[in-house]
């Protein structure tokens, strides 16, 4: 986004490198990016169109891929919502007021990103479990968590943790408090001045922070797998599906559904750049 | 918890008019105690509970050992190479002009949005004997997928964008007249780079480096598929907690999970100090 806030004028820059090398450097990076980002994407649309469009659909039509559809979106839409919740009350702490601690804060909301997605369902495990500390006595009231879907909507909650909040949080410090101060003196409420000033100067950001948030929380893979128990139909996502119909040598399955996760990405890369497209002016200014 | 932001908050208050301070911190360190500091401490407790000799006999038997070294290991070249690679793509977007460059931009951050899972039977799918690369790298007597390479290679694209998106705002903002003052003063291109550019971008090039290691030593959902998963030769760390779980052996698991955490947590604090020193380089 910072991008915007710079004006790179050709015009101004006498320094460059002769023609061929910058060529040369051009196609290096074009062959390294399309073996490592465009050659998988394509992978996965040979792979699940290899024996046709019908083959195609009717593998997505399966009972037990439409149930995993289903809890996946299910996940999100508990998933998402929550921590966007999150995402805002913290970035209003943390981007909003100075307090002692404020740097150690921020580095604890940015702490699922460094921990293995493995790790995040292992702990959910060693809570819930049957083993765990509050597991049984879950158990005795007939509360499932783990190998159940409350504990892939836990396991997601925590892998999706800081993106909103990490989206939020540059650009609400960025914009200062002046102009909340302003509406604040002026009389407006608290709620009032959060909805009039502060969430329309941090729209993009939010919708861009929601998207990613959405996206990983969808293809969570690791930390899902640990604490689903892979039951067909019932605790499966799409992600863990993809690898169930894989490991059955089922690849035109696998791919297929593959393919709708790889739309999802795709869909939240074209929103993302038409964001930042439509609105580069408005972005720039709002971190000047 | 909230009484302690209460604290806080009055001490706070005196520096802005602003409302709602000691809610938002009260529900943010509840909510963040609940969802993430409680649940990981669990990794601890449980290790604490099994004992010192008991722990150092699962967390470093002989399996594991060579799992850590594939991980870190792995990682730390995935790094590496993406650390060359991605100041190369970072250093085009921004300096050179090509049709479709914008796409390209865009797409640098395709592996934060595919799911993990979608990467690793693509990645699978190409490398394989008879995929698309496979088949041209076995006429070479070079195989990837299920080696210790084919983790490399998943390594490497899930920690691609770190490197880019770190670098390129750095590069953005670099004022072009230092160069300019070089080349004037009789420094070469190659000179310049590596005298003017490169220790301007240095900080923001080891904090996206050590960030796609941090990734990619965790990374798990991408590399099972393509690693073939063969004890002690292209099993990871990660793969052995999964193994352990499915065997009800908690503490074992839990034991492994523990030596990874305290490297993400030696991580997090080398990411945070680079980026400090690279806030102080800024400013100055």
């Amino acid at each position: 986004m910072s991008k915007n806030t710079s004006m790179p004028t050709h015009s101004r820059r006498p320094v460059s490198e002769p023609a061929l090398i910058r060529w040369a450097l051009c196609l290096l990076t074009l062959a390294f990016l399309g073996l490592f980002l465009f050659m998988p994407l394509a992978a996965v649309l040979a792979e699940a169109f290899r024996k046709g469009t019908e083959a195609y659909f009717s593998a997505l039509a399966t009972r037990e891929t439409l149930a995993a559809i289903r809890l996946t979106l299910l996940t999100a839409a508990i998933a998402v919502p929550m921590n966007l919740v999150f995402g805002i009350t913290a970035a209003w702490s943390v981007a909003k007021f100075d307090f002692p601690g404020r740097s150690l804060l921020m580095t604890l909301i940015d702490l699922p990103f460094s921990v293995s997605p493995v790790i995040s369902g292992l702990i959910y495990v060693l809570i819930f479990g049957l083993q765990g500390w509050v597991g049984p006595i879950l158990a005795d009231h007939g509360v499932r968590v783990i190998f159940a879907v409350p504990g892939i909507v836990l396991a997601t909650i925590f892998v999706t943790f800081p993106f909103i909040a990490r989206e939020l949080i540059p650009l609400m410090e960025a914009q200062g408090r002046e102009e909340e101060e302003a509406a604040t003196v002026l009389g407006a409420s608290g709620w009032r001045t959060f909805f009039m000033v502060t969430l329309p100067n941090v729209k993009w950001g939010l919708v861009y922070g929601v998207l990613l948030c959405n996206a990983r929380a969808m293809g969570e893979f690791g930390a899902v797998s640990v604490v689903s128990g892979h039951i067909r139909g019932l605790t499966n996502t799409m992600p863990l599906h993809v690898e169930i119909l894989y490991n059955e040598y089922d690849f035109v399955g696998a791919f297929a559904v593959a393919s709708l996760l790889a739309l999802l990405a795709l869909l939240t890369l074209a929103v993302k750049t038409f964001l930042e497209w439509v609105h580069r002016d408005e972005i720039a200014a709002a971190l000047r | 918890m909230s009484a302690l932001s209460a604290l806080v908050g009055t001490r706070a208050a005196r520096h802005t008019v602003l409302p709602g301070f000691g809610p938002s911190l009260g529900f943010t360190i509840v909510y963040l105690g609940l969802v993430v500091l409680i649940p990981l401490s669990a990794v601890f407790f449980k290790t604490a509970g099994m004992g010192w000799s008991a722990f150092v006999e699962t967390a470093f038997h002989g399996r594991v050992l060579a799992a850590y070294r594939l991980s870190f290991g792995g990682a730390l070249l995935a790094a590496l190479l993406n650390a060359v690679f991605g100041l190369l793509v970072a250093w085009v977007l921004v300096r050179y002009e090509f049709p479709g460059r914008k796409l390209v931009d865009a797409m640098v951050d395709l592996p934060f949005a595919l799911p993990t899972a979608v990467a690793g039977i693509a990645l699978t799918a190409i490398y394989a004997q008879n995929g698309w690369l496979g088949s041209v790298l076995a006429q070479w007597g070079i195989k990837v997928a299920y080696t210790p390479l084919g983790v490399i290679v998943a390594m490497v694209f899930i920690s691609l964008p770190f490197v880019v998106r770190t670098v390129e705002p750095v590069l953005q903002d670099l004022e072009t007249d230092v160069e300019e003052a070089a080349i004037s003063l009789g420094a070469g291109r190659v000179q310049t780079f590596v005298m003017v550019i490169l220790p301007a971008l240095l900080p923001a090039l080891l904090t996206g480096t050590a960030l796609a290691f941090a990734r990619a030593v965790g990374e798990y959902g991408s590399v099972i598929f393509i690693a073939g998963n063969l004890p002690g030769v292209s099993e990871i760390a990660p793969l052995l907690i999964i193994t352990k779980l499915e065997q009800y052996d908690y503490a074992g698991a839990t034991a492994i999970g523990t030596v990874m955490l305290l490297v993400s947590f030696v991580m997090l604090l080398a990411i945070n100090l680079l980026q400090r020193w690279r806030k102080s380089r800024m400013g100055g």
